[in-house]
């Protein structure tokens, strides 16, 4: 497969053709979600690579702003002597780290995060691990916490790994002083969710529907291969009750709190008209701000350029998107491709047009091995050497996730997964009354040779136990699911007096979800020790790793298992 | 009794593909949305927040497990269902206000809701179950195939088809004049063996449904043998690296 344009590589030799490679592969995120998630996708990409279908016309291609420099250059902030009480962090708090020297732990090893991200428990955890922030404040792990602020994150609930005692942890009290072992927690989401009953201080948010936003080439942008695209939300409706959208809020906080960048020079803040006036006005480096599209002051610059006070009118005329298409010789090997990378310099998507080299020997992994094996200066304690040998393989490698392998296995024989059903992605809550017209409670699908050998059969409720915990669910019998696995749709499960709906929902009395069989802590290794249920490398939720035993059950009043007690409905605060 | 027109100068109606439909209900709840703000009464559903929440629905997506008993195997096959604005429509003519009726002029199905008594006769006479009874306003409800939307200047040209089909991500839903043997939708119908659902009822359905394509290891064309080695050196370089790598004795 040849497609007829030349192309100039990054030593300035032209090809009179692009060779392509036709080997597409398709891998969603749950290949991550397992404690060998990280290797496993290397795997996949270094197959790639030796294939020769990265960006190569009928194989994977690059969306910008990818291709990015490997690894990129910004490191994490918040080492022991970079964070004060009361003063800004002194730089990013995600990055990516290359070398035992740029961990966020002390002396001692002790991880600075409450999160323990790029601490010796997940080195590379460069999207910080969320799933573990409640768990280590609650045991004042690596230290207590005086607040907890989190947005639209159902925590408490179908977010958390073990929401038995996420829950326990969220109200927990000091057994001498009494107090909330979780003093404060604010908490902003446009819907009544199980969450919010946890606040101290609620922030009702906006929907999608009612401000602006940007869907933007700094974080997760709608690119095409075929170029950089980005688009903006703008509000269709206003708010009819006191609601404000979170990212205002989030920049008037800041102004208040004085922080430098929503700060002026005078101390006013710096973005008084919101966050459209941030999309708009913010920039993170000389020229470069949320919006690619329409800068500079007429509007007729792409990528670099000033700040445009008509850019988001400019937006709104081209229906609310902006796409720079890229010229045929950019399109394909822009990693090693001359022209895209001088233009992706112009463009601001990279700092310099050098060529973006794929390694199949991956030195930062080999210097976490080799400092678990006994060099350099930064080692980690004796409890991690062993499994961050194992993990920190510089060539791919593949390992047994870490829950079948610390438990009995022939007492927890099958696997069990969830998916999000296809019709929640057209719009945020479940509990939308057509939506759940359409799928209001869930069931576990179980493969009919299975369900067979165990006397279970359509409708039956039957439990599902894992080393952590056991849930009651009713099951239904399909054939298009491998045997040793079960599987059922994720967050249709919710608590009752939530989301607005009734108690006898049957989102809450049918409804379940596997959340409660999945322990955010591994068993106890050597020395007592329980490290999270994460990916070593990266830090990523073994959510898929869960295993379990399947029997059959007595049918109790037609209600899933646990249930919790009834939570009151939210009240306006007066 | 109501009568139908003779002949229709067109035959508008949706060619849907099994094939690639994934049941995501992008069009359900699409059409839900446009049909609940525009021609008719709005589509009001009854206990939205509590046990059984339930209303009525234009355009519903069944989702079926086909097991396949000699393969041993099964496949997911979604089944998007709404009126099929057919040629004889049984509902129209057991209608006695006339409130159900067929336009003579692109053949679409309509319920007049100023005429509609709500005896649901209609319901009782399609055998495709594509009305819904609305409690609420105590009339039926059915596709409209949009007529609101794609008859309507004000929206921009691609905008005037069915929310149906403009929601569809993957493009399995195709809207147009099936009377026309030369349009895209007439064309798609031959091509791929477009059929009608119960013919042998005699109803005539204008919407036309694409069967599921075989699995790629089922079919007969497009099967490439694998290329045979040409013994060149970077040929058996590559035989010998992938009998060391695989475990396996190399085929040389």
């Amino acid at each position: 497969m040849e497609l007829d344009v030349p192309w100039t590589d990054h030593y300035g030799r032209t090809h009179k053709t692009m060779v392509g490679r036709p080997v597409s592969m398709h891998a969603m995120r749950g290949i991550s979600a397992h404690a060998n998630g990280f290797q496993t996708c290397r795997a996949v990409h270094l197959l790639q690579i030796l294939l020769g279908t990265i960006d190569a016309p009928g194989g994977f291609r690059y969306k910008a702003p990818y291709p990015r420099p490997i690894p990129p250059a910004i490191k994490p902030t918040g080492k022991s002597g970079q964070v004060f009480p009361n003063e800004p962090l002194p730089g990013p708090p995600l990055g990516f780290v290359t070398s035992p020297d740029d961990l966020l732990i002390d002396e001692k090893g002790t991880p600075q995060r409450i999160d323990k991200a790029y601490s010796w428990d997940a080195p590379l955890a460069a999207h910080g691990m969320m799933h573990m922030v409640i768990t280590n404040a609650a045991k004042k792990d690596p230290y207590g916490i005086d607040v907890l602020f989190m947005y639209m994150a159902n925590m408490s609930w179908n977010s958390a790994m073990n929401v038995p005692d996420t829950i326990k942890y969220l109200t927990m009290k000091d057994e001498t002083t009494g107090d909330y072992v979780i003093p404060k927690i604010i908490y902003s989401d446009a819907y009544a969710s199980e969450m919010v009953h946890y606040a101290d201080l609620i922030l009702p948010d906006t929907t999608y529907l009612e401000r602006w936003d940007c869907i933007s080439l700094l974080d997760r942008p709608i690119s095409e291969a075929d170029g950089p695209a980005d688009s903006i939300r703008q509000p269709v409706v206003a708010p009819d009750r006191d609601v404000r959208p979170f990212q205002t809020v989030l920049l008037d906080l800041g102004a208040r709190l004085g922080l430098p960048g929503m700060t002026t020079a005078e101390g006013k803040p710096r973005y008084p008209g919101g966050y459209e006036d941030y999309i708009v006005n913010h920039e993170r480096a000389p020229g470069i701000g949320p919006l690619a599209g329409y800068r500079g002051v007429d509007g007729t610059l792409s990528g670099k350029g000033a700040p445009n006070p008509d850019q988001l009118k400019r937006y709104i005329k081209n229906g609310c998107h902006f796409f720079h298409e890229l010229a045929p010789e950019q399109k394909y090997f822009k990693h090693v491709n001359k022209i895209y990378l001088d233009f992706a310099t112009g463009f601001g998507l990279i700092e310099a047009p050098n060529a973006i080299i794929h390694q199949l020997y991956c030195e930062p992994l080999q210097k976490f091995k080799l400092a678990a094996e006994g060099h350099g200066a930064v080692q980690p304690p004796e409890t991690h050497r062993k499994r961050l040998i194992e993990a920190f393989d510089p060539i791919p490698n593949w390992y047994p996730p870490f829950e079948g392998k610390m438990i009995d296995e022939t007492k927890f024989p099958m696997h069990a997964v969830t998916q999000r059903p296809m019709a929640m992605y057209h719009a945020w809550g479940s509990q939308n009354q057509w939506l759940r017209q359409i799928l209001g409670r869930n069931w576990l699908y179980i493969a009919h040779q299975r369900a067979a050998s165990l006397g279970i059969k359509d409708g039956d409720w039957v439990t599902l136990t894992s080393h952590h915990g056991q849930i009651r669910a009713q099951a239904k019998l399909m054939n298009g699911v491998n045997p040793d696995t079960v599987w059922t749709w994720n967050a249709i499960g919710k608590r009752s007096g939530t989301w607005g709906l009734e108690n006898n929902a049957p989102e809450s009395k049918q409804g379940f979800l596997l959340n409660h069989l999945i322990s955010e802590l591994l068993p106890e290794r050597e020395g007592g020790y329980r490290f999270s249920n994460s990916d070593p490398v990266t830090g990523q939720a073994a959510w898929y790793d869960l295993r379990v035993r399947l029997e059959k059950a007595a049918d109790v009043n037609g209600l899933s298992a646990p249930q919790f007690p009834d939570l009151k409905p939210v009240r306006a605060a007066q | 009794m109501t009568m139908l027109p003779e002949t229709t100068e067109k035959k508008l109606g949706l060619v849907i593909d099994l094939d690639t439909c994934v049941g995501c209900q992008a069009c359900a709840t699409s059409c839900k949305e446009w049909n609940a703000q525009g021609y008719s009464a709005p589509l009001e559903d009854e206990d939205p927040r509590g046990k059984d929440p339930h209303g009525p629905w234009l355009n519903r997506i069944h989702g079926y497990e086909v097991l396949d008993e000699v393969r041993e195997d099964s496949r997911i096959v979604h089944f998007p269902r709404s009126c099929l604005h057919c040629e004889t429509p049984a509902c129209v003519i057991v209608c006695p206000t006339g409130a159900s009726y067929k336009r003579a002029e692109d053949g679409i199905v309509l319920v007049n809701p100023d005429t509609c008594i709500g005896c649901k006769l209609c319901s009782w006479a399609c055998p495709y179950g594509a009305r819904e009874y609305d409690v609420k306003e105590g009339i039926m409800r059915k596709c409209t195939l949009c007529v609101d939307r794609i008859y309507n200047e004000n929206f921009a040209e691609e905008d005037r088809i069915p929310a149906c089909v403009r929601a569809c991500p993957t493009s399995a839903r195709h809207y147009g004049d099936l009377g026309d043997p030369n349009s895209d939708v007439s064309k798609l119908v031959k091509e791929r063996g477009g059929f009608d659902l119960l013919p042998e009822m005699g109803y005539k359905p204008t919407n036309k449904y694409l069967p599921p394509r075989k699995r790629r290891d089922q079919a007969e064309e497009g099967r490439e043998a694998l290329p045979k080695s040409d013994r060149s050196m970077v040929d058996r370089l590559f035989a010998l690296a992938d009998s060391l790598l695989s475990g396996k004795a190399g085929p040389h």
